[in-house]
């Protein structure tokens, strides 16, 4: 028994983009959305009835988003120097648009803190997950998304309000 | 649950992944990947839903058949790859308007029967020999597929028509003169009915 691929795509396109985003900003966020589904389609018919469709996609969004973090792997990683200005996509792909503030708290963190933060509170991923994504262990990858999330909240007040997944 | 869902959401995701899942469909098409493509379209007999393979229309269902579970079925017999993509089904919406509307009396689809098969799809491929407007009884269609005895397998392959309106099942009826059952309820039947004898 398995769903119409259309379901796959309408529980979990939001989710999908979100990783995307937090990992590439928001143009190449887009077209790493269309690779991952149009791969995931391509295979879905082998993908085991009883898998979890919804970690399967992530991780190929994972893998997408990495291709592309690879190919962009010259350009420096912002720290600081983030222009004030919401609404204009820079060359390094920040997300510029409606919540500005976190975008950019979110775009001045590390690379390896920012993809933390993305596969464990927006994709839910446990963090031997991640270790396996990002190298490193367990502990390491923890750290990076605690980091991470300490640093949003002190750049983005609002971000730490409410409880983190364990 | 965790500040995702609230914090990285955007107040446009809604019509960002909107336009990403038209260009899916569009992508998968080009790509060969697209097996079923479906659309809802609204009609005089309520939404319809349409699906279609490569091959050509596969299935028409009405709200009461459940969209979703005809989905599932479709999934499941035909193959998973499914996706909410129009293009495909353009001809066959505007062909069902102009039926709608009065302005068509015989469909010029092509038509994937895999959805059904042997004596049911024998009968299938004959209904559409009754003319617009036309009706026949069971019986009268049992004798037309060559085995006149077989009434209720008749029956049958009416109500069980993957692609009813555009396979005119409608037109077949018991031969107490009743209007009989139909997939789509007694009530929409009698209503493609009227809507023939009145264009």
């Amino acid at each position: 028994m398995k769903q119409p691929f259309e379901k796959l795509v309408e529980q979990n396109g939001g989710v999908v983009l979100r990783v995307c985003r937090v990992i590439l900003g928001p143009h190449d966020a887009e077209d790493a959305w269309s690779e991952t589904f149009l791969s995931a389609l391509r295979a879905y018919p082998d993908l085991p009835d009883d898998a979890n469709a919804e970690a399967w996609l992530v991780r190929i969004a994972q893998r997408k988003a990495i291709d592309v973090l690879r190919a962009r792997r010259r350009q420096p990683v912002p720290v600081a120097e983030i222009p004030d200005a919401p609404g204009i996509p820079s060359s390094l792909g920040l997300p510029g648009t409606e919540d500005g503030d976190l975008w950019q708290a979110v775009a001045a963190l590390p690379a390896k803190q920012r993809q933390a933060v993305a596969y464990h509170y927006v994709a839910g991923l446990a963090y031997a997950e991640i270790a396996n994504i990002l190298g490193g262990t367990s502990d390491a990858a923890r750290r990076a998304a605690a980091d991470g999330v300490k640093n949003l909240r002190k750049n983005y007040p609002g971000a730490g309000t409410e409880g983190a997944p364990s | 649950m965790n500040m995702s869902d609230n914090h990285f959401a955007s107040p446009d995701d809604t019509g960002t992944l909107s336009r990403l899942r038209d260009k899916l469909g569009l992508a998968a098409e080009a790509e060969g990947l697209l097996d079923i493509a479906y659309t809802t379209i609204d009609s005089p007999v309520g939404p319809l839903l349409l699906a279609a393979t490569p091959r050509g229309l596969l299935r028409v269902a009405y709200d009461v058949e459940d969209h979703d579970r005809v989905l599932d079925t479709l999934s499941n017999r035909i193959s998973p790859r499914v996706l909410r993509a129009p293009r495909r089904l353009d001809a066959a919406a505007r062909e069902l308007g102009e039926y709608f509307g009065g302005r068509r009396r015989v469909f010029d689809l092509p038509l994937d029967l895999s959805m059904s098969a042997g004596f049911r799809q024998l009968v299938q491929r004959h209904l559409p020999e009754i003319g617009y407007g036309q009706t026949r009884t069971y019986g009268q269609v049992a004798a037309l597929v060559g085995n006149p005895r077989a009434v209720r397998a008749v029956g049958t392959a009416c109500a069980t028509n993957p692609l009813p309106v555009v396979v005119p099942c409608h037109r077949v009826l018991p031969a107490s003169g009743a209007v009989g059952g139909y997939v789509g309820g007694s009530d929409v039947k009698q209503a493609l009915l009227r809507l023939e004898a009145a264009a």
